[in-house]
């Protein structure tokens, strides 16, 4: 079935496509720790006895999850320098809108962890004395963070998947530096393979750790 | 040391609390009883602040809990409570449930907070349960943790939210003990309970709560030789039975 193909490409072109590879998850990880500290802070802001604040918020996380996250790309690539006045690196301008984009769904995912803990759980550290604040931090979020981990993760699974959309910057994350080759060379059937395995390999993976997780930490 | 005055309260337009007052003095033990529904439970959380009231005034210690000045969390922290359903926090060890919040609210360091919560849980027979979550705790054995928790902060006095109602049988009396030397050492305690036994062995006075009002107000021996009102005499008798 492989007559014809020639694997060694891959050798030849391993630190390229590392390269790559490094890109897609430095990219992965700073947009999922972005993504969560805004998702949190936005979280807390949705569930504020403060109408306004939470109506704000809504309003930002209902908007950012109608949009196609390409969109989202587009626009922070063309707008953060305006903004700024100055040239951004598309790393930067792609980073900022996967954060914001990110920060919408794991705010509603927060939302729904910071929803599952037990009201009277927060009576109870109320009567303690802790103040909204200390009740959220020590009792409220440690419980609704083992509750969401398994779908954050999930979330951060697509977020790996979704970054390969840097394509249309030409930031060289993996799937461009594999297209690069595989145009290049004119390679794309071995090239597109390995990197559906890869990702297949990565994000199965990810999934187990998940599902362990997910029995580890029932509460 | 506990007084309300006219205490009222609405949820929407149902009325819960019906110009409830009464006063708790210090050293004192108050049981509060009566049909689900009447009250008690609200009432006694209004005491604390963590349910709002519409009309009346309670006042703890000489502050006054519906002020929108008093600092809620300060006044809260000198007050105990137990919840029906304990209320343990599960991420928790029965030891770090009770060293939270003397370290967060009460800045004690950690080796104070942690010797005071080893002496409450040697006094509570849970020694060895130290490091158990609650999760691997029997039910009575979380609501003494519970407890535990509460004395944790030295409080001027102790609420007690149907402590025992949530307990199987054999675990209630563990309970109710703990709850009798309480009693017997001083501590001045607000207890919704139906444990009719308690009310007998430790009680100054019970309360008896009907739709939201309080019906009857009596001393101990008053209530249970010859009950005022009938509603009383009828609930008693039901719950005497058996």
């Amino acid at each position: 079935m492989f007559a014809g193909f020639d694997f060694g490409i891959l050798w030849l072109n391993a630190p390229f496509l590392w390269n790559g590879m490094l890109l897609t998850l430095q990219l992965t990880l700073l947009a999922v720790s972005g993504g969560l500290l805004l998702g949190i802070v936005l979280a807390v802001g949705r569930l504020s006895p403060i109408k306004p604040l939470a109506w704000l918020v809504e309003g930002y996380v209902n908007f950012l999850r109608s949009m196609p996250l390409i969109l989202v790309i587009f626009w922070f690539y063309t707008l953060v320098p305006k903004l700024i006045g100055r040239p951004v690196s598309g790393f930067y301008s792609v980073l900022i809108a996967f954060v914001m984009f990110e920060a919408a769904y794991y705010s509603e995912i927060i939302r729904a962890g910071i929803s599952s803990v037990r009201r009277n759980q927060i009576s109870a550290a109320k009567a303690l004395g802790l103040t909204n604040l200390q009740s959220m931090r020590y009792v409220v979020l440690p419980q609704a963070v083992r509750n969401m981990i398994p779908v954050l993760l999930t979330q951060s699974i697509v977020m790996l998947q979704d970054t390969s959309l840097v394509y249309v910057v030409g930031l060289r994350d993996f799937l461009t530096s594999a297209d690069i080759v595989a145009s290049r060379d004119n390679r794309p059937t071995e090239l597109y393979l390995f990197v559906a395995i890869v990702f297949l390999i990565v994000c199965f993976s990810a999934s187990r750790l998940v599902n362990r997780l997910r029995r580890r930490y029932a509460l | 040391m506990i007084e309300l005055a006219h205490v009222s309260k609405w949820y929407g337009p149902a009325q819960v609390l019906d110009d409830c007052s009464m006063t708790i003095a210090k050293g004192e033990v108050v049981v509060i009883c009566g049909p689900s529904g009447s009250g008690k439970s609200t009432l006694i959380k209004c005491i604390n602040g963590l349910e709002p009231f519409s009309k009346g005034t309670i006042t703890v210690d000489g502050i006054s809990v519906g002020d929108r000045t008093t600092n809620l969390p300060k006044l809260r922290s000198r007050i105990g409570m137990v919840f029906q359903s304990f209320e343990l926090f599960p991420h928790m060890t029965a030891c770090e449930n009770i060293v939270l919040a003397q370290q967060k609210v009460l800045g004690r360091n950690r080796e104070a907070a942690t010797a005071k919560a080893a002496e409450l849980l040697a006094r509570m027979g849970l020694a060895e349960h130290a490091t158990k979550f609650p999760a691997q705790l029997s039910g009575g054995q979380q609501q003494r943790v519970a407890i535990a928790r509460a004395l944790a902060m030295d409080p001027i006095a102790m609420l007690f939210d149907e402590p025992t109602s949530a307990l199987d049988p054999e675990m209630i009396t563990e309970v109710l003990d703990v709850m009798v030397k309480l009693a017997e050492d001083g501590m001045t305690m607000a207890v919704v309970t139906h444990e009719m036994g308690f009310a007998r062995k430790v009680a100054d006075r019970v309360v008896f709560m009907d739709q939201g009002s309080i019906v009857e107000d009596a001393d101990k021996e008053a209530f249970f030789g010859t009950p005022r009102s009938q509603r009383a005499q009828l609930f008693l008798s039901k719950i005497l039975q058996h």
